[in-house]
């Protein structure tokens, strides 16, 4: 018999892994997880396992991403795509309220901040840090944000510890992954070779243990062999991360480094194409919008992903103040791996890859860094920018 | 990391403007405009501390971070504005009667109880002046609390000085000296010529125990800053009033950062010490 409580555990088969999305949709919850679409992994509506990859595996280095076919049926044979959980809590586009002229003043009507409960199904370790770092955003300062806070609310974070690691990973480096420590209310392992598959499903919450109640008759108890394995899929996921990055004393490394020539060298290959912070879990930044009627008698107030790379995120007096390429990718690096501490006591950074992936001319922040812990040399070009 | 402000908690959302009307309205210069302002309804903010900000909501445009330049006793809000933007273009243009939201206020104000017992040197540069106003009348309010006062404000032009009546009227103080300097001038004008650094030597203070506090463009306040720990100033005792855009006014929306602070919940005033290292690097 199989423990259902919190830190209960049991191996479910393959054949019966659909009762799994069957009990979190009968537990009120949608479900929102890895599909293929436009030729990547997106998280998207999922109707039942097989709007799952199955048997897809992404291929990713600096500048590319490529879906390939797997020689099985994995579920989750891949690691993380473009999107990210956080377009869930912290939507692209978010109507805030609606003012509405009245009489001589006006009265303003906050957008209602209910919704579905939603399951984000297949979130990895490094994405259960990225929900951490955006809840310490959004709700750990003296004002937190009502729409998050209530989405944030409604979710069921269902996790599944990576079997692979993608060609731009560094999860280890920052100490968020591969394997899931917490933060989780289901987790997830799929164990796969041939002749067999199956999952350990681990429960890391009331909540989770609720949803999986009824799953008892198709939980098999662990054996010792596939805690071994689960183990050994952890270690070895750890062991062939594309990337590292030596994470230690980035604090003070950036905040003594403004007028390293790597700055200069690393803003002639930058675009400030945004593509970087729009697939950061944990980019926060946005931008207001006033859109009014014709008459001008209801405007809504919107709220929109903005970048630390446009131009006119820094406009002051009609002038921007980081007008160089320079100065907006010094802003963003050493925001998400200095200043992020000062601001909210942990990295910005937890180690997804994705920046480095999605970003059109292959720059790599791991590589940056490395550039930067290299002493400025005389022989170097010029750059300094004071 | 400094001691936040606490969240004003007048409003449903966060985020939503309260409204108020236009009491009355002053033309400062040719591109600044004063507002007085009055809550429409029950609903209104209440400041905490002088140096604090409001956002202003022009309907329909958008909102634009303002300091308040003085609370009058009846709680009316005054502000003064320049016409830069759109939004502060419909702010500008507003009459009497006519109807604006607030939200706020934001930030935490001048440490200028702390500075009790203190030499103030007060300078300003251009629309510097309008958020360190209520300094200057919580000095005039309680003068004999501190000791020397001396105040130097700087403007581009004789035109671009704003209150040029009240500066004129705290000239004829006695109790307090005031340098009144601008960039360029015509020959009308018969009085100082030249930025505010150029006036600080004339400044009489004792470095050891004095308080500044400083407010215009960040080049001004960085040499002014500079200045003024020359002569012996401990830079935590040079308060300075950064700016950069900002959108959202409560830590989320992430534009008003400078290195390790948010401006908007962390300062906007901040002590020269805290952050006289980042000032001196370009585009931050």
């Amino acid at each position: 018999m199989v423990e259902l409580g919190v830190g209960g555990r049991g191996i479910l088969p393959r054949r019966e892994f659909p009762r799994l999305l069957e009990a979190i949709t009968a537990s009120g919850y949608e479900i929102v997880g890895p599909t293929v679409r436009e030729g990547a992994i997106v998280y998207d509506r999922l109707r039942g396992v097989d709007d799952l990859p199955i048997g897809w595996t992404d291929r990713q280095e600096g500048g590319q991403y490529r879906l390939e076919r797997r020689g099985d049926e994995a579920l989750f044979g891949y690691t993380v795509g473009p999107y990210t959980w956080k377009k869930f809590l912290f939507p692209a586009r978010e109507r805030l309220f609606t003012a509405r002229r009245e009489g001589d003043s006006f009265v303003v009507i906050p957008e209602p901040t209910d919704g579905p409960k939603l399951a984000l199904f297949g979130m990895r370790a490094c994405e259960l840090a990225g929900l951490d770092i955006t809840d310490t955003v959004f709700q750990g300062g003296p004002t937190p944000d009502p729409g998050y806070r209530a989405r944030r609310g409604r979710i069921l974070r269902v996790a599944v510890q990576c079997g692979q690691a993608g060609g731009t990973c560094f999860c280890v480096s920052m100490g968020t992954g591969p394997g899931v420590r917490g933060g989780a209310d289901l987790v997830v392992t799929e164990i796969l070779s041939p002749g067999e598959h199956r999952f350990r499903l681990d429960i890391g919450s009331e909540e989770g243990a609720r949803v999986v109640r009824g799953l008892a008759s198709v939980l098999a108890p662990v054996p010792p062999e596939d805690d071994a394995r689960v183990e050994a899929i952890v270690a070895r996921t750890a062991a062939s991360m594309g990337r590292t990055m030596e994470s230690r004393g980035l604090r003070d490394l950036l905040r003594e480094t403004l007028d390293h020539p790597r700055w200069q060298h690393v803003a002639n290959r930058c675009l400030s194409c945004t593509n970087c912070t729009m697939v950061c879990p944990t980019c926060f930044c946005s931008t207001h919008e006033e859109v009014p009627d014709l008459n001008a008698e209801t405007v809504e107030r919107w709220r929109r992903w903005d970048s630390c790379f446009n131009l006119g995120f820094s406009e002051l007096h009609g002038v921007s103040v980081r007008k160089s390429g320079l100065s907006r990718y010094r802003q963003w690096l050493t925001h998400k791996l200095g200043t992020w501490h000062d601001q909210f006591g942990s990295s910005g950074c937890v180690g997804c890859g994705r920046c480095i992936t999605w970003c059109p001319v292959a720059i790599d922040l791991t590589e940056e860094v490395a550039a930067l812990r290299q002493p400025a040399t005389p022989s170097a070009p010029p750059g300094g920018n004071r | 990391m400094p001691a936040s402000a606490p969240a004003p908690t007048d409003s449903g959302h966060p985020l939503a403007p309260i409204p108020y009307a236009v009491r009355s309205t002053a033309t400062e210069t040719p591109d600044t405009t004063t507002l007085v302002i009055e809550p429409r309804g029950t609903r209104r903010i209440s400041l905490s501390r002088p140096g604090q900000f409001a956002m202003l909501y022009a309907f329909g445009v958008g909102e634009s971070p303002i300091g308040i330049s003085r609370e009058t006793p009846e709680g009316r809000l005054v502000h003064t504005i320049r016409r830069v933007g759109p939004v502060t273009k419909a702010l500008t243009a507003l009459t009497p009667g006519d109807t604006l939201g607030v939200r706020g206020p934001y930030g935490r104000g001048w440490p200028f109880k702390e500075a009790r017992g203190q030499d103030i040197v007060i300078v300003a540069g251009g629309l510097g002046l309008p958020p360190l106003r209520p300094v200057i009348y919580e000095i005039f309010a309680h003068r004999e609390a501190y000791g020397r006062v001396e105040i130097i404000f700087g403007a581009r032009t004789p035109k671009d000085l704003v209150y040029y009546d009240e500066v004129q009227s705290w000239r004829r103080r006695t109790d307090i000296r005031i340098q009144v300097t601008v960039d360029a001038a015509g020959r009308d004008w018969y009085g100082d010529v030249g930025v505010v650094t150029t006036r600080l030597p004339d400044a009489r203070f004792d470095p050891t125990r004095t308080t500044a506090f400083l407010c215009g463009p960040e080049i001004m306040m960085r040499l002014v800053s500079e200045a003024i720990q020359a002569r012996g100033v401990d830079p935590h005792a040079i308060w300075i009033s950064m700016e950069r855009n900002m959108k959202c006014a409560i830590g989320l929306c992430g534009h008003c950062q400078f290195g390790p602070v948010f401006l908007c919940r962390d300062g906007p005033v901040f002590p020269f010490a805290d952050l006289a290292p980042l000032l001196r690097v370009r585009e931050v």
